[in-house]
């Protein structure tokens, strides 16, 4: 598998390691009320549908940089990569 | 040394004989000939025994697919099994013997199977081997297994070298046959990157087994121009010897390389190459396969494929038989009577299944010596050649899950519409069976390909003129009757096998090829798949599209383990690595250990020591009394820096540490975001903005990669920076109420009394006139320590200088025993204790995690099941009877109780035997310990058949107060 790395270009999918599911992107605030039921679905739901997938990859024997890839499950094939800061950002995280 | 069987003509060089062995026997063949066609040349038709009844075999084929011909090679450990003669090229001094019999091949003992066969059928052993159960076990298992396999290993470690390697391209074209050598000529010279593969050591595929002419000259000799051709082009690669074996995700393909499989010996070269070749575009050009029909006894040796019969005819110059009948159900049987007429060679007859003709039967025990008609004649005939149609080699069209299709005007599957993204095929793969049909769809597909690159294709020669001789084919799968007919010579899978599959409920092709083995082991069927899809679909009254096909999976053809691993063996598969005291550690008595990919020293043995005890309890002693020095630079290092670099530590440790000041060192303690511990260690603040963390040796790689996640995805705008420096810096422990009379010694100008640097300071320094250092005073065993760092290059000298340094006080090094001995003294928690199922809590640490800020795990640490009553707690054990020795895995139990898990009150993690004490002690995880102190319970250890009585102490066995490491 090959993965098209924003900074580096294509790479192949050995160099990385895969965290799954880019929803762990969204922690919830640990001080809200409610804190442990949203922790609770953070960690433990997690979706894993055979079709379009967003993932956490993370360039390991790379760049350490950490990516969301969009693929799909059945076909394997990658519809779009992005770095996860960018990501992150656009979910509105930031400090 | 007579070769009967040699013809005039072929591809093979006359002026060059080969000597090789089969089962001892002295053979003569020549260069160009395989295994295969040398054994026929010298009339060696018997070559192994099946797989199941033991029948006498022969040669089958002349290519990839052989089911019947697999022998072993060399001897001694590189002795391979299974090898097919039929793409085992010849060279001086091969030795090769037959398979897959007891005694000699013409007498097998286990031929007796033959006459079971009746007792043998589909599945019998799912069947026969019921009652009594008992046997299993000790009889059928056993029995079974002894008589199950081919060939055999030699068991000792593979004396070849295997390399890999990587290979990117515009265009890669699978199989250099008459389409394959077109497409690749014109991609080629449009100025593509393209790599052309084959398997065989000669490129032109048919071209060399048939007598076809292309632009006037003889087919092999055209193939022979266009490889010059494409030798002189710079941009293309050809890659003979070379199997695609799989066609992987994104235009992925992966190729084994033969390198010197065809020489006497690989002198020290590689034997073989995996290659992992990146293509833009993959053009599959692998030709198609011919298939048998079933008719009985239709595999005795002399029984071949048609196309097998012409290429030993016309590429090697070897007559398969003096007399040969022909059983066709197309218009190859004209064309393979021409041949072998054209060498003269006698031919018995022409059973055209079109005009209603079909062998029913045949007679030979160790070789055919005569066919039977339908109307009961008798003919002579040493070779039968059998054209039963061709089959498209879709194997890679299906690596991805797609499936092939049926074209009923060619009797055959052809690639489906869901082909690999990037996969085209062309020629007899894609059902463009005539030579004209192929090179128009190598050429166009090619020239598709290559504009879609964006490289223009201007000017082109004509297309090579060729023959368009359509080959007409009405089915024939096969003769009706009671006697055995083959369908799966490999696994001796026969007609009765497939309909009873049927009529046992096992009728979709999946569970056929279960239950039946049709299509399994080295083959995987590529001869007799189709024909027993045939035999299916009539069984079970549906069409072959109807019936299906199972999946192709990778490899294409069976590839060596070896070539896996490559060079990836023994100390290669995982580097070693080397803290940097080794060399003199090694010069220093030292016994290693491997502690992940580490080695380090666990202890260093003096003369007189009689065992390790005595070392590990010396240095134990000595550092405790005086000083010792152990390297610890194995210790996960991370430098952070950043103006949020204090906001970022607080979110992922559990404890504070906004307010560490500059100068200082803090223990840290790291969660799951589930709340169990995950890892700790110290973190220093060198400077406002520049701290180094260190991690537990296990967890260095993990933890760096979890920093970067919260880092990059969590919190992506805080001004945090982090670089892995574990092997940047060689780092020391020196320990004892001597270290900083030691430590004045090597630290330039620097004040170490206990008020100027007192415990759990740090600061940057220089040690022996000027070397850049870190001082950090931190410690593992309990006493007074140091921990001083030197940029890595500087490892070696540190640790002579330091030894240097500490002979006045007769400092010892000490390994990873004593270190370990001295922590259960002190009662830190290691691997044993932090192995993600514990939580602060347990190990007295839960006051540490910080409630009152969002850091990593904390939110789940406060889960009701991790602070209910009842937890576990760690703690210290010692045996009541001092003299009794403790043992980790060891069960807490009280006095009295039942020994299980409803009164399991613990554990013992970790034990040691303390030359502080004079007595075992041991550190574990006891229920409600912390109000348990002095309360004698049982280390109830089954497996050493052990009950000790232990008492409850407090973990912190020396030193509680820690008087000595703040001294």
């Amino acid at each position: 598998m090959i993965i098209d790395h924003p900074l580096l270009g294509p790479r192949d999918a050995a160099e990385f390691v895969v965290k799954g599911d880019a929803s762990l992107i969204d922690r919830p605030d640990g001080l809200a009320e409610g804190a442990g039921d949203a922790f609770h679905d953070y960690l433990h739901l997690r979706d894993n549908p055979a079709g379009v997938h967003r993932e956490l990859w993370y360039h390991e024997h790379g760049d350490r940089s950490w990516l969301v890839v969009t693929r799909n499950t059945l076909t394997h094939e990658v519809l779009k990569v992005e770095l996860a800061r960018d990501a992150a950002r656009a979910r509105g995280r930031s400090r | 040394m007579s070769q009967p069987f040699r013809l005039a003509g072929g591809l093979t060089d006359r002026s060059r004989p080969l000597v090789f062995r089969f089962n001892g026997t002295v053979l003569q063949g020549y260069h160009g000939d395989t295994l295969a066609s040398a054994l026929l040349a010298n009339g060696q038709r018997l070559v192994g025994r099946s797989f199941k009844y033991h029948r006498p075999r022969g040669i089958l084929t002349a290519g990839p697919e052989e089911p019947n011909a697999l022998v072993q090679l060399g001897t001694g450990p590189a002795q391979e099994p299974n090898t097919r003669a039929t793409v085992t090229e010849l060279y001086d001094g091969l030795e090769a013997t037959s398979q897959n019999h007891r005694g000699p091949l013409e007498w097998d003992l286990l031929s007796v199977n033959d006459w079971l066969a009746p007792f043998l059928s589909a599945g019998f052993y799912y069947k026969t081997f019921m009652w009594p159960k008992s046997f299993w076990e000790k009889l059928y298992e056993p029995m079974i297994r002894a008589a199950a396999g081919l060939g055999q290993l030699s068991g000792a470690p593979d004396p070849d070298v295997y390399d890999h390697g990587f290979l990117h391209c515009d265009l890669l074209v699978t199989g250099a046959g008459p389409a394959g050598l077109e497409a690749a000529l014109t991609a080629g010279r449009a100025g593509a990157r393209v790599i052309l593969a084959d398997e065989d050591f000669r490129l032109g595929g048919r071209l060399n087994a048939e007598t076809y002419e292309i632009d006037g000259m003889a087919g092999a000799d055209w193939a022979r121009a266009a490889e010059a051709e494409l030798a002189t082009m710079d941009n293309v690669r050809i890659l003979p010897r070379t199997t695609i074996y799989g066609a992987f995700d994104h235009g992925v393909h992966g190729a084994l390389e033969r390198r010197t499989d065809h020489l006497p010996g690989a002198n020290g070269k590689p034997r073989q190459i995996l290659w992992r070749i990146y293509a833009k575009r993959a053009l599959l050009c692998a030709g198609a396969t011919e298939r048998s029909c079933a008719f009985a006894n239709n595999d005795r040796p002399g029984v071949m494929l048609a196309g097998a019969v012409r290429a030993y005819v016309n590429r090697f110059g070897v007559a398969p038989g003096k007399r040969v009948a022909i059983l066709t159900n197309n218009d190859d049987g004209r064309r393979t009577a021409r041949d072998l007429q054209a060498q003269g060679i006698a031919i018995a007859a022409v059973v055209d299944t079109r005009d209603g003709a079909a062998v029913v039967d045949t007679r030979g025990r160790k070789g055919l010596r005569s066919i039977t008609l339908k109307s009961g004649r008798r003919i002579l005939a040493d070779c039968l050649a059998v054209s039963g149609g061709w089959s498209p080699n879709v194997h890679l069209t299906c690596h991805q899950r797609g499936r092939p299709v049926w074209r009923d005007d060619i009797a055959a599957f052809v690639p489906g519409p869901d082909l690999p993204p990037g996969m085209s095929v062309a020629g007899a793969a894609n059902g463009a069976l005539t030579l004209a049909a192929a090179l128009k769809d190598g050429r166009d597909t090619a020239t598709h390909i290559v504009g879609n690159l964006g490289f223009a294709t201007s000017n082109p020669p004509a297309l090579p003129k060729a023959e368009d001789e359509a080959c007409a084919i009405t089915p024939f799968w096969h003769v009706k009757g009671v006697k055995r007919a083959w369908v799966d010579l490999q696994n001796d899978v026969t007609t009765k096998d497939i309909a009873q599959s049927h009529r046992e409920g096992f009728g979709s092709v999946e569970h056929l090829k279960r239950y039946t083995t049709l299509g399994m082991a080295t083959d995987q069927g590529k001869t007799a798949n189709v024909l027993g899809l045939a035999v299916l679909a009539e069984a079970s009254g549906r069409t072959i599209p109807e019936t299906g096909t199972t999946i192709f999976r990778p490899p294409y053809t069976p590839v060596p383990i070896g070539a896996f691993a490559g060079r990836a063996r023994g100390k290669q598969f995982r580097p070693t690595r080397l803290p940097p005291s080794h060399a003199w550690a090694a010069e220093n008595g030292a016994s290693f250990v491997e502690t992940g990919a580490w080695l380090r020293a666990e202890w260093y043995v003096r003369d007189g020591e009689k065992g390790w005890r005595d070392s590990v309890d010396r240095e134990v002693r000595m550092t405790r009394e005086s000083v010792g020095i152990c390297d610890v630079s194995t210790l996960g290092k991370i430098d952070i820096q950043g103006r949020d670099a204090a906001e970022f530590l607080n979110r992922v440790y559990a404890n504070p540490f906004l307010k560490l000041p500059v100068g200082r060192v803090r223990y840290g303690l790291m969660l799951r975001e589930d709340g169990f511990v995950y890892d700790d260690g110290t973190t220093a603040r060198l400077a406002e903005t520049h701290y180094v963390m260190t991690t537990t040796t296990a967890n260095a790689g993990l933890v760096f990669r979890e920093l970067e996640f919260a880092r990059q995805c969590l919190w992506p705008d805080l001004d945090v920076h982090l670089i892995s420096v574990t092997d940047a810096w060689a780092q020391y422990a020196v320990a004892g109420p001597n270290a900083r009379a030691l430590l004045s010694k090597a630290v330039d100008d620097l004040d170490l009394s206990n008020d100027a640097f007192p415990f759990m300071a740090c600061t940057a320094c220089t040690v022996f006139g000027g070397t850049p250092a870190r001082l950090f005073r931190i410690s593992f065993s309990g006493e007074l320590a140091y921990e001083v760092a030197v940029p890595s290059r500087y490892g070696d000298a540190m640790i002579r200088g330091l030894m240097q340094a500490g002979e006045e006080f007769g400092a010892v090094p000490y390994g990873t025993e004593a270190l370990s001995v001295m922590r259960i003294e002190k009662g830190h928690a290691a691997g044993a204790e932090l192995n993600g199922q514990t939580t602060a809590r347990q190990l007295g640490l839960g006051r540490m995690v910080a409630q009152t800020k969002d850091a990593i795990g904390t939110v789940l640490s406060q889960r009701p099941g991790m602070t209910g009553d009842g937890d576990l707690r760690l703690m210290g054990l010692r045996p009541v009877d001092r003299s009794r020795q403790l043992n980790a895995g060891a069960h807490i139990l009280n006095p009295g109780d039942q020994a299980d898990l409803a009164h399991d009150q613990g554990w013992i993690t970790s034990v040691a035997w303390s030359p502080t004490f004079g007595h075992s002690i041991g550190l574990g995880f006891v229920r409600n310990g912390q109000d348990r102190l002095g309360e004698t319970v049982r280390a109830y250890d089954p497996v050493r058949g052990k009950d000790t009585p232990v008492e409850i102490v407090s973990p912190h066995f020396y030193d509680p107060e820690g008087a000595r490491q703040r001294g």
